[in-house]
């Protein structure tokens, strides 16, 4: 029997509509809307994966949800969060990873400062203490030497470095959601899949909620519960994964899965078969 | 179709500041132009009574100095002082760095690193020193105050000139002038030069600020040219009755302060209106 | 440490170079002044032209051009800079007895300058475009107009004259008898203008770095992380922008350090300080050469001193100097 807490949503959003100042084409003299009308229930602990191209909307969601929008912009509708009595927090509650790695470290100070500075913020720690939770972080992200890693710089590190870091001091606080907005779109394809993993593995120790955007639908299938697909501002097929995966109902969603070239797929162009060098 | 030219125009015009600017030159050169009619006679001659307080006499507005010379005068000559060598002082800076950064900047190697090491060493004396000891090596005239000055202040736009050259002489059409066998020094003077100066002229405006602030301070401490009205000379000159007659100091310096102010806010509109305005998110 | 140290030993080479180009440039352009010391001499003194030649001699002054630079070139690596010829008195022991004071108005001057400048240009540059902002903005432009030398005089009138709040002259009470705390608080009240009036126009150049530095600075995205891990908006001002904004202003010192004594000679000259600014235009007036040729070479190697002890500071700010990531 499930308790009315445990069908309520972590978030729900109602006709979420978001305007950005000097927009996209006007239309009848008012800018396209990057978000249009959109619904959209977020489970507590569950995976969702918000799936699109370019201009679809998906990152505008991610910033809604994070509050992080700036200030330009319109938003109409309603983002409510059920289980929480104020709004939720940055990084107290909701802990953000940015596409680009190197953009969203302060390039002079060391790492272990910028993961511990959010630890004394939002957990009330001393600086010892929270250097040693971000000492301990570094080594959930599986991090090298996580101990001297907290006397790093961020260009001494690697991109998937960086954004283990990065993922460090999102999760810190121990937020309930964790937003990856194309955590990994800026990596190496190999180091793609590990971060996959990685987010994986940390939202189910600590029974995080993860909102997964990505443009890559097949990554987003080892990872994610359910998916969102959205083009232009608007969400055209929302299911669990495996179903929109293996039978998509929308013509774009197929569309987007046909253009994934699996090893297994038949050969693009006819081989010279042969011509053996 | 508006070109990029006219809506620069229109941006400039829409900062106080810059219009702010604009006004307080254009009054300058107003003054300046203006004296000779105005004050036909020989600012440096005696007009009247010495140490005439302001507002007494209609005949001389601002009073007398020391030995009686009409105050109104001299501020109006000494705006001519002022204007003429900061112009000329940017001009020759900005000449001599020009050249000077784009024969570094291009020739590259041997050149560049002697030229550069010059540069330094014309960074490292203190600017005022060396025009100091310029002036008086050569003699205080207002073409070696120019000259004095631009000895120091040339090294900025070389420095500008050559990071903008470093970066120009990679491009094709750079490649393609090589190629149809111009020679070097004809592409780096033709081609180049011309496409690396708007930076260089950015700076044009702090030049002729720095230029006129200097003049007044040689002209302070007596190396200006004596035959000229200078407001640091006048400044120097009230400084022996400035107990009783501070106003005599005060005038000068409070001309220099808007002039030098002029400058910087019609520069700052002018980069203004070139750069594109970002929000804050 | 290391990457310090390299640095170091690579600018310590170029500036000797530097420091060459300034010996023998300097040189040359002051032989080039018509007639020399001894004719000043003699023009306050007279005497004929038997005692010209005489004192030509006595003072080196009849050999040829290149003989003389060699000779200078050959003392000073032997830290001799010569004899002046209006004090009658090795050059080096001159310049040694002013320096401390001219030291002493430089970096009082600094550290009013960088350390008001910044504080201001980080409370302006915490909330850029408002009113606050705005006000120090136009205020530290019209600061800069301001001639230092005009600025000296107006705070010497109003607080020295008028008010007589503080001493017109002079580095210190003349033949006082203070000694210990009480004749370094009579320095310091004597400090109090020229420093006031060097510090404020350089006050407002760094109050205007720092607030574009910060304005830039903002702009960045980790700023935006910053923001959404929930750190203090306090927090982000100080510990993140300001410290990034800083760098540029560091570099700027040692740019200003040139600048600054250049500053200090009208400054010296206003309120009659005995320092090296004062003794130069003493030189200038006296047509002494060799003492003029000296002020330089020391000052110059004073800012180069600034600057390699500038380039230290930078390198242990910016974790990111001597790396290919390295900003020029």
């Amino acid at each position: 029997m499930s308790t009315p807490a445990a069908r309520m949503p972590l978030v729900s959003i109602r006709g979420l509509t978001v305007t950005y100042e000097g927009g996209e084409a006007a239309h009848k003299g008012r800018p396209l809307p990057a978000l249009m009308e959109t619904d959209l229930d977020i489970a507590a602990g569950e995976r969702l994966a918000v799936i699109g191209e370019s201009g679809s909307g998906k990152s505008t969601l991610a910033l809604a949800i994070a509050g992080l929008l700036p200030a330009s912009a319109t938003i109409e509708g309603k983002i409510e969060w059920p289980g929480f009595q104020r709004g939720p927090a940055h990084g107290r509650d909701i802990g953000f990873v940015f596409q680009d790695p190197a953009a969203s470290l302060d390039p002079v100070l060391t790492i272990g400062e910028q993961v511990a500075e959010v630890a004394r913020t939002h957990l009330g720690l001393g600086w010892k203490e929270a250097y040693a939770r971000a000492a301990d972080l570094l080594g959930r992200v599986r991090l090298p030497d996580s101990q001297g890693a907290l006397a790093a710089y961020p260009h001494q590190l690697s991109g998937g470095q960086k954004q283990r870091v990065c993922i460090a001091a999102a999760i810190a606080a121990g937020p309930k959601l964790l937003i990856a907005d194309e955590a990994t779109s800026a990596l190496d394809t190999i180091v793609q899949a590990e971060i996959v993993t990685l987010l994986r593995r940390l939202t189910q120790e600590d029974g995080m909620t993860l909102l997964f955007i990505s443009h890559d639908i097949a990554l987003a299938a080892g990872l994610a519960d359910r998916i969102a697909v959205f083009r232009h501002g608007r969400a055209v097929e929302i299911g669990p994964a495996a179903q929109v995966i293996e039978g998509p109902r929308h013509a774009y969603t197929r569309a987007l899965l046909d253009a994934h070239i699996g090893l297994d797929a038949a050969p693009l162009v006819a081989s010279t078969a042969g011509t053996a060098r | 179709m508006r070109g990029p030219g006219m809506s620069r125009m229109a941006r400039f015009f829409r900062s106080p500041e810059a219009i702010a600017g604009a006004l307080i030159l254009a009054a300058l050169a107003l003054m300046a132009l203006v004296a000779p009619l105005l004050f036909s006679s020989d600012p440096l001659a005696i007009a009247g009574p010495p140490l005439t307080p302001p507002f007494q006499d209609w005949a001389l507005p601002l009073g007398t100095d020391r030995l009686g010379r009409d105050v109104l005068a001299e501020l109006f000559h000494g705006a001519r002082t002022s204007l003429v060598v900061g112009l000329a002082a940017a001009a020759a800076s900005l000449a001599i760095g020009a050249v000077v950064g784009t024969l570094a900047g291009f020739a590259g190697g041997l050149t560049d690193e002697v030229l550069m090491r010059v540069t330094d060493a014309f960074q490292t004396v203190p600017g005022f020193l060396l025009a100091l000891a310029f002036v008086s090596v050569v003699g205080p005239s207002l073409g070696v105050v120019v000259a004095a000055i631009a000895l120091s202040a040339w090294t900025g736009p070389a420095r500008v000139a050559r990071a903008e050259v470093l970066s120009i002489r990679e491009r094709d059409y750079v490649a393609g002038a090589r190629v149809i066998g111009m020679h070097p020094l004809e592409i780096a003077f033709r081609e180049v030069l011309p496409n690396a100066l708007p930076p260089v002229l950015a700076l044009s405006s702090v030049i002729v600020a720095a230029a006129i602030l200097t003049e007044a301070a040689l002209s302070f401490l007596g190396l200006g040219d004596p035959n000229r009205v200078t407001w640091g000379g006048m400044i120097a000159e009230g400084r022996a009755v400035l107990r009783s007659q501070p106003f005599l100091s005060i005038v000068p310096g409070v001309a220099l302060v808007l002039t030098v102010l002029g400058i910087y806010l019609a520069g700052e509109g002018a980069v203004e209106g070139t750069a594109v305005r970002r929000g804050l998110s | 440490m290391t990457r310090a140290l390299r640095l170091l030993r690579r600018r310590l080479i170029g500036s000797v170079f530097v420091l060459l180009i300034v010996v023998v440039g300097s040189f040359l352009l002051l032989e080039a002044a018509p007639g020399d010391a001894v004719d000043a001499y003699i023009v306050s003194t007279g005497g004929d032209a038997g005692l010209v030649e005489s004192l030509r001699q006595h003072w080196g002054l009849d050999q040829s051009e290149p003989t003389r630079l060699a000779n200078y070139l050959w003392a000073l690596a032997h830290l001799d800079l010569g004899q002046s010829v209006a004090f009658s008195r090795p050059i080096r022991d001159l310049i040694l007895e002013r320096l401390p004071n001219t030291l002493l108005l430089m970096v009082s001057a600094t550290a009013l300058s960088f350390g008001l400048g910044s504080l201001l240009g980080i409370v302006a540059g915490a909330r850029p475009g408002s009113a606050r902002d705005r006000i120090l903005s136009i205020g530290s432009l019209a600061l800069y107009a301001v001639p230092g030398f005009w600025l000296g005089l107006v705070l010497s009138v109003v607080f020295a004259v008028q008010l007589r709040w503080l001493p017109i002259a002079g580095i210190e009470s003349i033949a006082s008898g203070k000694a210990g705390f009480a004749r370094a608080a009579d320095i310091a009240s004597h400090l109090v203008l020229p420093v006031a009036a060097l510090g404020f126009i350089y006050l407002a150049l760094y109050l205007r770095m720092m607030r574009a530095g910060m304005a830039e600075v903002w702009r960045q995205d980790f700023v935006r992380a910053l923001i959404a891990r929930g750190i203090p908006r306090r927090r982000i001002v100080i510990r993140h922008v300001a410290r990034n904004a800083l760098l540029p202003l560091v570099t700027m010192l040692g740019l200003q350090s040139a600048q600054m004594l250049g500053g200090s000679v009208v400054i010296e000259s206003v309120f009659s300080m005995p320092g090296l600014g004062r003794l130069a235009q003493e030189a200038v007036a006296a047509r002494d050469t060799p003492l003029l040729l000296g002020i330089i070479l020391v000052s110059a190697v004073l800012v180069v001193l600034v600057n390699l002890a500038v380039d230290i500071a930078y390198a242990f700010l910016d974790p990111r100097v001597g790396t290919s990531e390295a900003r020029t």
